[in-house]
Parts: C-alpha cells; sequence; structure tokens
C-alpha cells in the first residue's frame, strides 16, 4: 500500500519526519517497507519564462531562447522544441541540474553557448496522465499558477512523499489511506480528523429511476447504489491527480479518477455504470446461470459458472461481483448518466470467482481480505460530494440502501489481568483502556467492541495484540521459562549423530541436495522401465520438471553432486549424505519417509576395497555383526543394482533385512554422468539398521594366558570366495578361535593355473589355561578338514 | 712397587685422555682394571709384601684404583654426550616441512549450525521432533488457522501433491502434530526441509530448511518468548547481539512478531547491509492461537505457549558470510571444506 503523505495529512494534520514516521508506523505494526520523496533524483530545475526566441543562425532545428528564471540576468539557453512560444512557463534544467537522466551542464551547441535545458513531462518523469493538458513529446509548458524561478517540485506539486507500507492479510482495512491514518492516529496520539461526507443532489427519487433486486444476500449482504446525472467527463483537477499518482494509480478522467480515490481513501473499491447500458433500470446481484458469458472490460469474453455472483440487469451480466466490470457498461468519453455502486460482497466468494476465472484484480484483492460491512452508503456519498467537488455531475439525493448485513462488530472479554499474565507486564488497566480507545475500540464494563472495520478481532489474544502494540512491544521484558524441563535425543537422533561422525572421521564431507528431482534421473541410473522406485509422489505444480518428483532413492542424488565435483575439476572426493527417500504407500496416503545414508566417491586410487572398507566401519560403528555380504546382482534386495557393476557390487543383509550396498558404479552408469574415473557409492537404510543394532557393550576381561599363533597357507580353486574359507576356519576352530586374519592372495609363478594361494594367520587362545602344543594342533587338523571339504587344501 | 703404580696411574691418565672413542675407551678399562688388568695385576703381588708395608700400598692402590674408575666413568658420559650431540645434528629436521595427517571430512554447514541450534535448544530443556515433508493440507494449514480460503495462503507458494496433500511449506507443521500427541508441558524445537514454489536465485530456493519452536505450558507469556529468543540468539552470535520484536501477522500466533536483529556491521546504525533500517529481519514468532491450541484439544484457557521458526539457510549464510544460497546446493568440495 502505497500512502501519500499529502493525502495523510487530511486526517493528521502533522507535519512529520518521514524517517521518524515510518520508524514508528513500523513499531506499532504498520510495517514500512520504503518511502520515496518524489521527484527526488530531480534538483536544480526551475520555473522559468521564455522573453525571446529565435533562430539558431548555424541550425534550421535549433532556437535560442532567452530565459528570466529570476536571477540578475536571463540565461540564453538552445532548444530543438518546436512548441514553445515567448511568454510560455517551462521547467528549466540549469546548468549543474540533476535529471533521472543525469547531470545538465553548458555547453555549445553549434557554436552557441547553451546555459541549461528545458523539460518534457518524461525527463520529469512524468506522463500526459499528470499533466493532461501537456504536449507528452514537447517540451512541459505549464499551465499552473505558479512564480518565475520556483523549485518545479512546488510549482507542480512533485513534492509529496510516498510511504509504502506492507499491509498483512488481516487488516484489509489498512490498505486506505483512511485505515493508516487511524493506525497514525493511535501511534502518535493524536486525534483523526475525520468529516462524514455530504452533497447536496438533485431532490428526485431514484426509486423511479433505478430498481434494485439483491437475490443472494449471503454472498451480498450489502449493496447500495446512486446516480449521477449530467456527468461531464473531463480530467480531474490536479491535486486528484497528484494524490493518485502518488499512491501509484495513474490518473484516468474524474470519474474513473473519483472511484479509485474512494477506494484509496476507504479501501473499498466502487463501481461505475454508464446508465444507458444497464438495461431497464433494473439491477440484479445474483448468481450467473449456467453457460452464461460476459465480456469483461480487458476485453476477454469469460465462460461464468453457477457459483459465481455477478451484477446483472434484466438480460445479461454486466459484472463479475467485486472482480471486475463488463467491457460495454464501463464510463465512455460520452457518458451522461452514471449508476455507482458502493456494495461488500463476501470475501471467500469473491476469492473462488477471482481464482476460477483467474482474474486477480484490485478490486478482487480487497473484497476478498474482507472490509467493513457497515460502511458502503458513507462510501457512495464520499463519492458523490467528490463528483458535486469537481464538477463532474450532479448526483441524485436519494440512495439505494440494500442492507441485509447481520454481522456484529465484534466483542470480546476484556480482562486486563488476564492480559498482563499472558504479555508478562504489567499494564495498568487505565493504560489498556486508552490504548484501545486510540484504535476506536469501545470498553464497556469487562466487555470491549471492535470497530465495524476490524473484521480481524475475535479473541482475548487478539485485543492482547492491541495492547502490547501500542504499548511497545520494546517494552515487554525479557524472561526465562519457569518449570522444570527434560529433554533427551531420541535413538534416532543418537544413531544418525554416530553415523555422521563416523563419516567425518572416515574423511567424509557432508552434502545437502534436492529431495525433489528430475523422473530421468532413474533412466540416467539405468533403472528397469517397470521398476518400483519408477512410482513416485509427482508434485501437480513443479517449478520444471527437473524438481518433479520426489526422490525414491538417494542414488542418483549422490551421483549428480559427484559428477558437479569432478566437472568442477576436484581431483577426488569423499561425499555421504543423511536425508530421506519418499516412498507412496496407498493413494490419498502420505509416503513413507525412511532415512538413508549415502556415500560416494572417487579419485585419490579409490577402489571396491575403500568403499567396502568403509561398509564395514560404518557397519561396526552402527553395532551390526554377523551380516551376510551378498552379490548385489543375487539378490532383490535393492532395485539400485541397475546401476552398479555386477562384479564388484555388494548388499548387506541381516536376518533377511536389506541393510545397505556398497560398490563400483556400473561402466555405463559412470559414462552416462560423465565420469573419467572410477566411481563408488554406497548406501543404508537407516531404520533397518537400527532395528539390527546392538548398542551395549560388556567389558571382557583381559586375556591372562598367552595366544599361540598359526599360520596357514592354502591352495584351492581361484572361484572360492575367501569369505567361505574364513567361514570354515571360524566354526571348525570354536570358541578357542581369537582372531583369523588373511594376509595374502596369490596367483601366478609356482601356483596351477586356475587356482590361488590363500594366506591366514589362526591366533588361538583358551581363557582357562595356556595352550599346549597338542591343543593347537588337534584345533589345527580340525581347521584342515573343514577346508579341505570346501576344496581348500594345505599348500605343500 | 709403589713406583709400580704411580707408572701405571700416569699411562692411564695419559691413554685416557687421549682417547676419543667409547670402544677404545672400554679397552682401556679392561686393560687397567679389568680381571687381569695391569693394576689387578700388581694387586696380586701384594701377598709378597711385608706386614708393615701392605697396608699403605693397599691404600695407596685402591686410590689409584678409584681415580681411574671416577676418570673412566667421567670419559664415557662425555663420550655419551658427544655421541648424543651428533645424533641430534645428524637427525635434525626441516621442521616447517607439512605434516602428515590423516584425512577428516567435515560437515555441511548447514548441518553445522542446526546442531548448534539443536544443542542451544537442548540446554533449554526442548526436545526435537520430527514430522513428514509430504504433508496434509490440514497440518500444513488448516490446523494452524489457515483455512482453505485463507488469504494467507497466497504468500506461500504450495508445490501440491493432490488437493489434500502437499509439500510443507512451513515446519510449523509440527506443532500439531506434538500438540495431538503429547500433552503440556511441551518444549520442542523441529529442524526440517520445506518447499515453496520460488525460482532459485541467489536467495532463494524452492527448497530449504526451518527451524520450529513450540512451548506450551501454563503461564507462558510472550516476556518468555523474547527471553527465550534473546538467549538464542546471544548464543548464536555473541552476547553483544540484540534483538528487537515488531508487530506482525502470522494466522497461527496471536500477538504475532517479527524478530530482527542488530545489523552486525553497523550496529544499529543503518548501513547498505540492512538497508539503512539497522536491523534485519531473522524469523517470525508470537504466541500460539487460541484456535490452534483449541483444535489440538489443549484448553486455551488453561495453557498458553509461544512459537517461532527460523530460516535456517539465512542464519547460516550470514553466519559465514555466503552471498548466494546456492552454493549451498552445489556442495563442491572447495566450499564444504572450509567449514571445519
Amino acid at each position: 500500500m502505497d500512502l501519500s503523505m499529502k493525502w495523510l495529512a487530511d486526517f493528521i494534520p502533522r507535519k512529520f519526519d518521514v524517517k521518524e514516521f515510518c520508524a514508528a508506523m513500523t513499531m506499532s505494526g504498520s510495517k514500512v517497507e520504503e518511502y520515496r520523496p518524489e521527484g527526488a533524483d530531480i534538483s536544480n530545475v526551475v520555473v522559468g519564462k521564455i522573453l525571446a526566441k529565435e533562430k539558431h543562425e548555424n541550425a534550421d532545428a535549433l532556437f535560442v531562447c532567452q530565459v528570466d528564471v529570476a536571477k540578475e540576468e536571463p540565461i540564453q539557453i538552445v532548444t530543438n522544441a518546436k512548441n514553445v512560444q515567448v511568454g510560455d512557463l517551462v521547467p528549466v534544467a540549469l546548468d549543474g541540474a540533476v535529471l533521472p537522466e543525469g547531470k545538465i551542464k553548458k555547453c555549445k551547441m553549434r557554436g552557441v553557448p547553451s546555459f541549461g535545458m528545458f523539460c518534457g513531462l518524461e525527463t520529469l518523469g512524468l506522463t500526459e496522465h499528470d499533466f493532461p493538458y501537456a504536449d507528452p513529446d514537447g517540451v512541459f509548458v505549464i499551465k499552473e499558477d505558479c512564480k518565475i524561478g520556483e523549485d518545479i517540485h512546488t510549482a507542480i506539486g512533485l513534492d509529496d512523499t510516498t510511504v509504502e507500507f506492507e499491509i498483512t492479510s488481516n487488516r484489509p482495512d489498512c490498505l486506505s489511506v483512511l485505515g493508516l491514518a487511524r493506525e497514525a492516529s493511535a501511534t502518535f496520539n493524536i486525534p483523526l480528523e475525520y468529516k462524514k461526507p455530504v452533497f447536496e443532489g438533485l431532490d428526485e427519487d431514484i426509486n423511479m429511476q433505478l430498481k434494485i433486486d439483491v437475490e443472494n444476500k449471503e454472498k451480498c449482504p450489502h449493496y447500495t447504489a446512486g446516480i449521477v446525472k449530467g456527468v461531464k467527463i473531463g480530467p480531474s483537477p490536479r491535486w486528484m491527480r497528484e494524490r493518485l499518482r502518488a499512491s501509484g494509480v495513474r490518473p484516468i478522467n474524474n470519474l474513473v479518477d473519483i472511484t479509485n480515490y474512494v477506494m484509496l481513501e476507504y479501501g473499498q473499491p466502487m463501481h461505475a455504470f454508464d446508465k444507458r447500458y444497464v438495461e431497464g433500470g433494473h439491477i440484479v446481484v445474483r448468481n450467473a446461470e449456467k453457460g452464461e458469458k460476459i465480456t469483461t472490460l480487458d476485453g476477454v469474453e469469460r465462460e461464468l459458472s453457477e457459483e459465481m455472483l455477478i451484477i446483472a440487469d434484466e438480460k445479461k451480466p454486466i459484472a463479475v461481483a467485486g472482480v471486475m466490470g463488463g467491457e460495454f457498461s464501463g464510463i465512455m468519453d460520452d457518458t451522461t448518466e452514471v449508476v455507482f455502486e458502493s456494495a461488500y460482497f463476501e470475501p471467500v466468494q469473491v476469492r473462488r470467482t477471482a481464482k476460477k476465472l483467474g482474474m486477480r484484480t484490485e478490486a478482487s484483492a480487497r473484497y476478498d481480505k474482507g472490509l467493513d460491512p457497515t460502511s458502503q452508503k458513507t462510501i457512495l456519498e464520499r463519492a458523490f460530494e467528490l463528483v458535486e467537488m469537481l464538477g463532474a455531475g450532479t448526483p441524485v439525493k436519494s440512495i439505494i440502501d440494500v442492507d441485509n448485513n447481520t454481522a456484529k462488530p465484534s466483542e470480546v472479554e476484556f480482562d486486563p489481568d488476564w492480559i498482563n499474565n499472558f504479555l508478562g507486564t504489567d499494564i495498568s488497566r487505565e493504560e489498556q483502556v486508552k490504548y484501545l480507545e486510540s484504535l476506536e475500540f469501545k470498553v464497556e464494563g469487562n466487555k470491549v467492541i471492535a470497530p465495524s472495520y476490524r473484521i480481524d478481532i475475535e479473541w482475548k489474544a487478539d485485543i492482547a495484540e492491541e495492547v502490547a502494540r501500542l504499548y511497545g512491544y520494546d517494552k515487554i521484558p525479557s524472561t526465562i521459562i519457569k518449570g522444570v524441563a527434560n529433554a533427551k535425543l531420541t535413538e534416532e537422533q543418537k544413531f544418525t549423530r554416530k553415523l555422521r561422525n563416523t563419516m567425518t572421521a572416515l574423511g567424509y564431507y557432508g552434502i545437502l541436495t534436492y529431495t525433489f528431482v528430475s523422473p530421468k534421473y532413474f533412466d540416467k541410473i539405468n533403472l528397469p522401465k517397470d521398476s518400483k522406485l519408477r512410482n513416485t509422489i509427482t508434485i501437480m505444480n513443479p517449478l520444471g520438471e527437473d524438481t518433479s518428483v520426489m526422490r525414491t532413492t538417494t542414488l542418483p542424488s549422490m551421483l549428480e553432486i559427484l559428477s558437479v565435483n569432478h566437472n568442477n575439476r576436484n581431483a577426488s572426493a569423499r561425499l555421504f549424505e543423511i536425508s530421506k527417500e519418499y516412498i507412496p504407500t496407498e493413494e490419498g496416503k502420505l509416503p513413507e519417509e525412511p532415512l538413508r545414508l549415502t556415500l560416494g566417491m572417487y579419485g585419490d586410487d579409490a577402489d571396491f576395497f575403500e568403499i567396502k572398507g568403509a561398509a564395514e566401519e560404518i557397519l561396526e560403528e552402527a553395532g551390526i555383526y554377523d551380516y551376510e555380504i551378498v552379490r548385489m546382482n543375487e539378490t532383490d534386495a535393492f532395485e539400485e543394482k541397475s546401476a552398479f557393476h555386477p562384479g564388484r557390487s555388494a548388499a548387506v543383509l541381516k536376518n533377511g533385512k536389506a541393510i545397505g550396498y556398497f560398490g563400483e558404479i556400473h561402466p555405463s552408469v559412470q559414462k552416462t554422468y560423465g565420469f573419467d574415473t572410477k566411481v563408488y557409492a554406497a548406501k543404508f537404510n537407516i531404520p533397518e539398521m537400527m532395528e539390527e543394532s546392538v548398542s551395549e557393550k560388556v567389558y571382557e576381561e583381559l586375556p591372562k594366558f598367552p595366544a599361540t599363533t598359526r599360520d596357514l597357507s592354502l591352495i584351492c580353486d581361484e572361484s572360492l570366495p575367501v569369505g567361505k574359507i574364513q567361514e570354515a576356519i571360524k566354526s571348525a576352530a570354536g570358541k578357542i578361535l581369537e582372531e583369523v586374519q588373511l594376509f595374502d592372495v596369490y596367483q601366478g609363478k609356482q601356483i596351477e593355473a586356475g587356482k590361488k594361494s590363500v594366506s591366514y594367520s589362526v591366533k588361538l587362545r583358551s581363557k582357562e589355561s595356556t595352550l599346549t602344543d597338542e591343543q593347537a594342533d588337534s584345533t589345527m587338523k580340525k581347521i584342515l578338514k573343514a577346508l579341505s571339504a570346501i576344496g581348500a587344501e594345505l599348500r605343500q | 712397587m709403589k713406583q709400580q703404580l704411580e707408572e701405571i696411574e700416569v699411562k692411564a691418565k695419559e691413554a685416557l685422555s687421549l682417547c676419543e672413542d667409547s670402544k677404545i675407551l672400554e679397552e682401556l678399562r679392561v686393560k687397567f682394571l679389568g680381571k687381569k688388568g695391569e693394576l689387578t695385576g700388581i694387586l696380586k703381588q701384594m701377598g709378597k709384601l711385608s706386614a708393615e708395608e701392605r697396608p699403605a700400598m693397599g691404600q695407596l692402590a685402591n686410590k689409584v684404583r678409584q681415580d681411574l674408575e671416577s676418570m673412566i666413568s667421567e670419559k664415557q658420559k662425555q663420550l655419551h654426550e658427544k655421541m648424543v650431540e651428533k645424533q641430534i645434528k645428524a637427525e635434525t629436521l626441516d621442521i616447517t616441512l607439512p605434516g602428515k595427517k590423516r584425512k577428516l571430512g567435515g560437515l555441511h554447514p548447514m548441518q553445522i549450525v542446526e546442531d548448534e541450534v539443536r544443542e542451544i535448544f537442548l540446554g533449554m530443556g526442548f526436545e526435537v521432533a520430527d514430522g513428514p515433508e509430504v504433508e496434509y493440507d490440514y497440518y500444513n494449514f488448516e490446523a494452524l488457522n489457515l483455512p482453505p480460503d485463507h488469504p494467507a495462503r497466497d504468500t506461500q507458494d504450495t508445490f501440491y501433491v493432490t488437493d489434500n496433500i502437499l509439500l510443507r511449506t512451513q515446519t510449523s507443521s509440527v506443532q500439531v502434530h506434538v500438540m495431538e500427541n503429547k500433552k503440556p508441558p511441551i518444549r520442542v524445537i523441529s529442524p526440517g526441509s520445506v518447499y515453496r514454489s520460488d525460482a532459485v536465485d541467489a536467495t532463494h530456493s524452492p527448497f530449504f530448511h526451518q527451524i520450529e519452536g513450540l512451548v506450551v505450558d501454563k503461564g507462558i507469556t510472550m516476556a518468555d518468548l523474547k527471553g527465550t529468543l534473546d538467549l538464542l540468539m546471544k548464543r548464536l552470535y555473541g552476547d553483544e547481539c540484540k534483538i528487537r520484536l515488531r508487530p506482525h501477522h502470522f494466522p497461527f500466533t496471536e500477538p504475532s512478531a517479527e524478530v530482527d536483529v542488530m545489523c552486525f556491521n553497523c550496529h544499529g546504525k543503518g548501513c547498505k547491509v540492512c538497508k539503512g533500517e539497522g536491523y534485519i529481519e531473522l524469523l517470525g514468532a508470537g504466541m500460539v492461537h487460541p484456535k490452534v491450541l483449541e483444535g489440538c484439544g489443549i484448553d486455551s484457557s488453561v495453557y498458553s505457549g509461544f512459537a517461532f521458526g527460523l530460516g535456517l539457510e539465512r542464519i547460516v549464510m550470514r553466519r559465514y558470510n555466503i552471498s548466494d544460497m546456492r552454493l549451498l546446493f552445489e556442495n563442491d568440495l572447495r566450499f564444504l571444506s572450509q567449514f571445519n
């Protein structure tokens, strides 16, 4: 909302320091975004009178003028303007003047010195709407009451200041000069100077000339209308044009300007119909009929539906109520008789209609927040007062007022102690009453009655806010919450914190990625067309395809970021993210949002065993033991297996649960992402991990007896996984096996083709006594027997 | 014999004084003092002496022995010191050569600051609650006093999944879940991702993060809200940090406030950073609206509460002087490695 400070002065006759005004209004609840003194970018421009005008001796298109600017001597100005004559008053930018387009300096034009420049409207940041009499293409010939040498700001009324307010949706009453004046009155404790509008009017009976039928009283509780005869369309006076301009509204003609002026002053839109087009002189406020159409003021034909409220005459719709008028019912240059409408339409109705028609207008934006349902007649009277003031026509004295409004001003309990307890303040009852009364609330005993325009007041807390904002939020003390509180982290919070610590200790950096992705991501990771991961939560109104579905896998987000780093020439990367996937459940139900830990890496000699090592560390930190590791493509646990190298990827399973996976990204997927290096990734399902996590730690006594270590060198088929050998050793050795460590895998010279040599160090220890050689030998024998059974023989 | 002893002493002293090697020193010790050494040889002849001569000679011999022993040990010490000195010299390093490091990773700056805020609130007895990001309209809007046709919905450009399901536009939705599931006293914060249909630029993102706070109990006041936020900002930005509450409107709080912090650059005088205001807008807050309490089954005549929501990106960007929000989501390692 742009407020003209000159306009405000009609209601609050005080000269404000703008900066102080803005600060105080902001702190009492009307937030000022900024203030703009008009013509702030113009200086050293004065009114000059042209004393002489001669042709330039060297240029046919130029004139040399002598101009009186109220200095000792007239100044000489060279111009190409054809529309100026001797005796004209014009804006003169003197030597050193500042204009929006730059600085003006004296110069020579074709050899003749020129000490300034004449300004046109555009140069001064104005348009023909501001000064309709002026030639928009030539120099601005001023026809105002002003002095020679007078500064241009005061001379043409370019001396207002516009203050821009951010008005929140609960205070539509403040979308008006009057509303802000009321706020200023309360803020600065200055009485509001408000005069009820009066007009003389033609002593005629309006009911003989106009008939109003409000069929839908619920959606239109208050409708008033009146007639202006003998309309003379012309420009409105300068003061009105100035105020409209300062409020950001373009002046058009006196009648249109009056409706806009009243809207800005009172906050309620008005409408003016050319009476010629109101067929039968009969206005009906009703719902549209199915298939009914209207061409609105903007020239677009719109189809109406039955739930929309319209203003119609006997034959056709002439306006969409509270949204926009019809094309042919508006004011024309030859309009002679006008019907003025001032009405209250139910906000939700206006909102829905405007939305459905896709046309949010200045009017609908005001109606849909809710207005004072009682002030319609006053507003119409104000319009007629202005019509008379401007000599724009003659209003008929009688007005049709169809008032079915049943809404009463809000009445709320007034409890000063409750307010103090709620705010944590100690404000006396008298002071609270003073604040409320300054806002035009009425306090009656233990009740407070809101003014009719305060549609936001409903609860005690609303009254507390009124008191608080006038008392000053800055005067409310700062206190510590009373009472004891006992807060702790949840298991999930502790678990993810541990995972984060583990990841940073392992050298990984945390990333943060968008959770909505492109459906193309699924193709990039080679996901089969029928994969269930392609069933996503899809956004109906996305910003673009790239952010249109909620991800069902975090893997592509990680690959994208790895690829960004790779493209940015970071030689290596170790990244992780703890974030959600969004897995659809039932139609119309919310998805599951499980947490995932995702890892990604490339460069710095990254290989399968590094990502496996990281996975093992994570699982150990997470307290997951005795898990199963299987080839990813041999299980259905993870759909993302399509993105991995089948020979270099593994799934981690525990008790049949899919815990996670790790491995090398499939060569073709690497290529898709543009990598020229190998890329590795892993993902862990946090809820499943938590279910399988053993977090209790129990101290185990340090060994008292020495250990016996035996080395084993074995020969087996190269296809035999070492995991199998290890399992065999473990189960054969039993309790006295303390540790089994692989220290060499060898293929090559001395080893038969198709075979490999695998070497283990086996550490045995008993808790009861020192192991004898016999005990150790017998265990080793058992181990060898078990190994032999799976095809691993002692290397001779 | 006395002469022999004195000769040995002279000879030994000379040899010792010339010795520069611990090996030779050991040889000398054996030569003079060893079992088969010269001095021992002489002492063996003591038996041949008369009883009168023996004590004097014995004394002399012992003195020579002690002298030599102490000389040798002194020499050993000297030689050891020399050797260590030599070793130290040989082992002296260029200490400006780089150290061997184990590569540590680091947390994302958003996580670092979120953790900090969590910790501050944990210290004040706030639990951390979580809620769904894909949410029913009811929790995101309706229960927060934003019915379907409420004009304030316009300011939150919402991504919809169905007519009834959306991506939450504010972590305030968690307030409702918490109040439905827990009886007062309630003290929770809820950090999380939120979504609004804003095009990406240096200060906007359709995906961003908020931290919601909610306190409900008997006798909670607006002064408590002010005190809590004051403490938060002092912990985050230092004791000299000042906050300012300014009236505002949120449908789910009444009274509502926008909270500004005094500009870090000009300390309230007004400068370019704060656009001349002296304060920078940081978060929204207010007393929980009685309608919201009642809707969650909490008796608003018995309980009151406050709520606040702060934008994490804004705090992180201010903290680290990051001017472009896109950097937070680009995740370039050269960026990520600057915060740990």
